[in-house]
């Protein structure tokens, strides 16, 4: 079963390639910043459900889950759980 | 009209059919090899699926299997007999093309309109190779194309008044509207945004700045929402270059000369996004 910290790396590594100079905090809201757009929800989602093994359902769908490392690391543990 | 035919399964292709497959059409969407269509179907199953990303009410999202269901995705070009307008996405070249339009002219019924998705390749020069100069004209789609709402529109010398109406009409039920402008290469999007790119790489070889200030002085001093060299990295450097290859050869204009580091950057490989590196690495 994946730790918490070992998704945080994992999720911390996709995510560098879009906030380069910025160091993300973990409650902070990625959309908000201006850094990226509606394409790199996308490309998120993608990667979650490629790199965690995951399926993202249709409900799952909402920018809310994704907003924030925090966010996404909790869905992530929802989605690993009931796998 | 109810069928609509695609030709070309890239970016470009598959966004068109998954416009016009949730605008509610049939969609025929050829490519010359399986395997394309295969992952093309795959793409656009996940970009339908994901919109719901987007949109506040659930109820309304879309169904992809119902969507892509609409989609006859097909290496059988006789297909398109059925086809009411065609929309062509293949490769940026000639030769290519040429060989396309001469195909279809056989097989399409005599009203089928062709709408060619071209960033460079006069309108009036396809049009020259079918028996229907009338009814062929150049739509620009930008990338995403579900996304986008504006096309650039192109008469071709021949295109006619009843030709443009139908387009704009289907454009409409695509969510889309239109900018109609004349035939030379280029037209206004890519005659344009490639003296940009093209100047904006000149800057970097001459070391006014680097490739991040160049763009931060568009975003930041005049809103753009991506810079030059960030554009040229998405549409990948080889493209960039072979339009000002097009442009320069149509023009015998030095200003479209390209710019050396441009070529010596798809020289080393570095094509942008596509190849992992371009002026930023991905």
């Amino acid at each position: 079963m994946m730790t918490s910290p070992e998704i945080e790396a994992k999720l911390r590594k996709f995510l560098a390639k879009y906030f380069r100079k910025h160091e993300l905090q973990t409650d902070e809201d990625m959309f908000a910043l201006g850094f990226v757009n509606s394409l790199f929800a996308m490309q998120l989602v993608m990667f979650l459900e490629k790199e965690f093994g995951i399926r993202i359902e249709t409900k799952d769908l909402d920018l809310e889950n994704f907003r924030s490392i925090n966010n996404i690391i909790k869905l992530i543990e929802t989605k690993l759980i009931t796998v | 009209m109810k069928t609509i035919g695609v030709i070309g399964a890239g970016v470009m292709g598959m966004g068109v059919a998954q416009n016009l497959a949730q605008a509610g059409y049939q969609v025929i969407l050829v490519d010359i090899a399986t395997e394309i269509l295969t992952q093309a179907r795959k793409e656009i199953y996940n970009q339908i699926r994901l919109q719901a990303l987007f949109q506040k009410n659930k109820a309304a999202v879309l169904d992809p299997d119902s969507i892509i269901a609409q989609i006859n995705f097909t290496t059988d070009y006789q297909q398109l007999k059925t086809a009411e307008y065609i929309i062509e996405n293949a490769t940026e070249k000639w030769e290519i093309k040429a060989k396309i339009y001469q195909t279809i002219d056989q097989i399409c019924h005599p009203d089928c309109i062709f709408a060619v998705n071209t960033s460079c390749i006069s309108i009036t020069k396809i049009a020259s190779l079918t028996k229907r100069p009338t009814k062929v004209i150049g739509t620009h789609y930008m990338n995403p194309v579900p996304m986008k709402t504006t096309v650039e529109t192109i008469r071709g010398f021949h295109t006619s008044d009843a030709t443009i109406e139908t387009t704009k009409q289907l454009l409409a039920t695509m969510g889309k509207e239109c900018i109609l402008v004349n035939d030379y290469p280029g037209f206004v999007s890519n005659r344009i945004s490639h003296l940009f790119m093209n100047e904006a790489a000149f800057v970097v070889q001459d070391q006014v700045a680097s490739a991040q200030e160049v763009d931060d002085i568009f975003k930041q001093c005049y809103g753009h929402k991506m810079g030059p060299l960030e554009t040229a990295d998405l549409i990948g450097l080889d493209t960039v270059v072979n339009s000002l290859e097009v442009l320069y050869e149509s023009y015998q204009d030095p200003k479209f000369r390209c710019c050396p580091l441009l070529r010596k950057m798809v020289d080393a490989g570095l094509l942008g996004v596509k190849s992992g590196e371009g002026f930023y690495t991905y």
